[in-house]
């Protein structure tokens, strides 16, 4: 056969097929069986009834919601501020804000919770609190990057154009660069949302005792239940799925999600 | 209304800090907890680089993380390009398996692997190669997607032209594409070192049991009460911290070098 530049995707195909498409596929074979093999809907079943399990749903929502709005709320004015200057170091000051990224989170949720220890005394008193606060700072930059990147490409002469036709500064905000942020509005969502659903590490290290909906797949995981954990896992991707279809993650140019970290 | 911007700024950047620059001075300290001050000692420095498990623990880690990241690298840079030379449907097709594993959550990613090949496949955990597997499949997708862009940018005639000239198909890929994609190729591999560094859930998942990357190995000793160990990741935390401000310096300097050169 010929060598062409297109024959270099057979590696990643195969690849693609049996690292990415072949777990997901085992995760629906071991979902919709019981011990024995046989088809059973008594894992979606389980939890769809099991009110533990719906209230870890739940719990992680609120977690992953309030999570998210907190980085929104202090992200976005951070992101607006260097998007819109005219300072020179502004490359700089961006770099402070996500430097934090490269420090192994395990380190840096390490150093916060010694702080919140000296503060708080005792950690499990504040369970909820300490989540939100160890995963807002946990994920924070992620937030920071991507609205900062929209806002930071805007045509100024846009909100010039609006100040001109009589509109004031907060006019123009709400008119103009607030909805012209909202890709970076929703990739940022993305990337905070769903590692708050997940993250339990977090949660572990900080001394905390309520679940999430990744500390469900941690457990059945420890106690070899592969059916159970592989039904947590499916409920997980169907977030996942209707998440990345309201946000657009699966756009074809979603360069955000790599131009984040780098 | 300027200063109460920059106040909100540093105040942000306080917030983020503080943590960090607390745990890295009593990092020089002999007390056990932060907030008793004690006096000044690198006791937590020599405990680090001497105590064996500690040690092994970080070569573990780097050496992973460079290895992954080559292999992640070779994939994903063949893969984006393959891709980007195919048919529209085919490219859109990989494309979009690629994003499952960047917007999958790294626990469902690494809990499916581990049932694939530990359950379904029999490989033992041992043997390393679930972890890698893991790992590659975290990290290659990034490279894919900081590579594909250059293609995007390159001159598509830059690659004719070569054949024209009597280069064979793959001579064209090493000594044109390649080095025109060089700088996507490389922010990809440092993308993939970084996940790879910071990676917990699928090591958890899919390591051998007496190996730890610095993630499992802090989780662990976080919930352990060893008081010698938990004072030397203050140590390695506040090295690690060094490290990226060090690599995010000379970095900055040399892309304002070139600029310099530029006009």
């Amino acid at each position: 056969m010929r060598f062409t530049r297109r024959s270099l995707r057979i590696p990643y195909i195969i690849f693609l097929l049996l690292f990415v498409i072949a777990p997901l596929l085992v995760l629906f074979y071991y979902g919709f069986t019981d011990a024995s093999g046989r088809i059973s809907f008594a894992n979606i079943v389980g939890f769809f009834t099991d009110e533990n399990t719906l209230g870890t749903l739940f719990y992680s929502l609120l977690i992953a919601f309030v999570t998210t709005l907190v980085c929104l709320v202090v992200a976005y004015p951070v992101a607006y501020i260097l998007g819109t200057s005219n300072l020179k170091s502004k490359s700089v000051i961006i770099m402070i804000f996500i430097m934090p990224m490269w420090i192994n989170f395990s380190l840096r949720i390490t150093a916060l919770k010694e702080i919140l220890t000296l503060l708080e005394g005792n950690l499990s008193y504040h369970p909820f609190l300490n989540s939100v606060i160890g995963m807002a700072y946990d994920f924070f930059p992620f937030m920071i990057l991507p609205i900062y990147n929209v806002i930071s490409k805007q045509d100024s002469s846009l909100v010039e154009a609006a100040r001109d036709l009589g509109a004031t500064s907060f006019q123009t905000f709400i008119r103009v660069t607030l909805p012209l942020s909202i890709p970076g509005i929703l990739s940022g969502i993305s990337m905070v949302f769903l590692p708050a659903m997940t993250n339990y590490v977090v949660l572990d290290m900080l001394y905390n005792s309520t679940y999430i909906m990744g500390s469900l797949i941690g457990s059945y995981f420890s106690s070899y239940n592969w059916h159970s954990g592989s039904m947590i896992a499916l409920v997980l991707l169907g977030i996942i799925c209707l998440f990345t279809f309201f946000t657009g993650g699966f756009d074809e140019d979603n360069e955000n999600a790599g131009g984040a970290i780098l | 209304m300027k200063t109460l911007k920059k106040t909100f700024l540093i105040a942000v950047i306080v917030i983020m800090y503080a943590p960090i620059l607390i745990l890295a001075f009593y990092s020089f300290t002999d007390s056990a907890n932060i907030g008793a001050f004690q006096s000044f000692s690198v006791e937590n420095y020599i405990t680090l680089f001497t105590t064996e498990d500690l040690r092994q623990m970080i070569i573990g880690t780097l050496l992973l993380a460079i290895l992954v990241s080559v292999i992640s690298t070779i994939f994903g840079t063949l893969g984006a390009i393959g891709a980007f030379y195919s048919g529209k449907k085919i490219n859109r097709t990989i494309s979009s398996v690629n994003q499952i594993p960047v917007v999958n959550a790294d626990v469902v990613t690494g809990f499916s692997i581990c049932i694939l090949l530990v359950i379904v496949f029999g490989i033992d955990k041992e043997s390393y190669i679930p972890l890698i597997v893991g790992h590659v499949t975290l990290c290659a997708p990034f490279v894919f997607l900081s590579v594909l862009p250059k293609l995007k940018q390159m001159d598509s005639s830059l690659y004719e032209a070569a054949l024209d000239l009597g280069a064979t198909p793959y001579m064209a890929l090493t000594k044109v594409i390649i080095p025109q994609i060089s700088s996507g190729i490389i922010s990809g591999f440092a993308l993939a070192v970084t996940l790879s560094l910071d990676d917990y859930f699928i090591a958890t998942y899919t390591k051998p049991a007496h190996f730890d990357t610095i993630s499992t190995y802090v989780v662990n000793a976080t919930k352990g009460s060893q008081t010698e160990i938990k004072t030397a990741l203050w140590a390695l935390s506040t090295i690690i911290f060094v490290i990226v401000i060090a690599i995010v310096l000379i970095a900055n300097l040399k892309t304002e070098s070139k600029e310099g050169e530029l006009n």
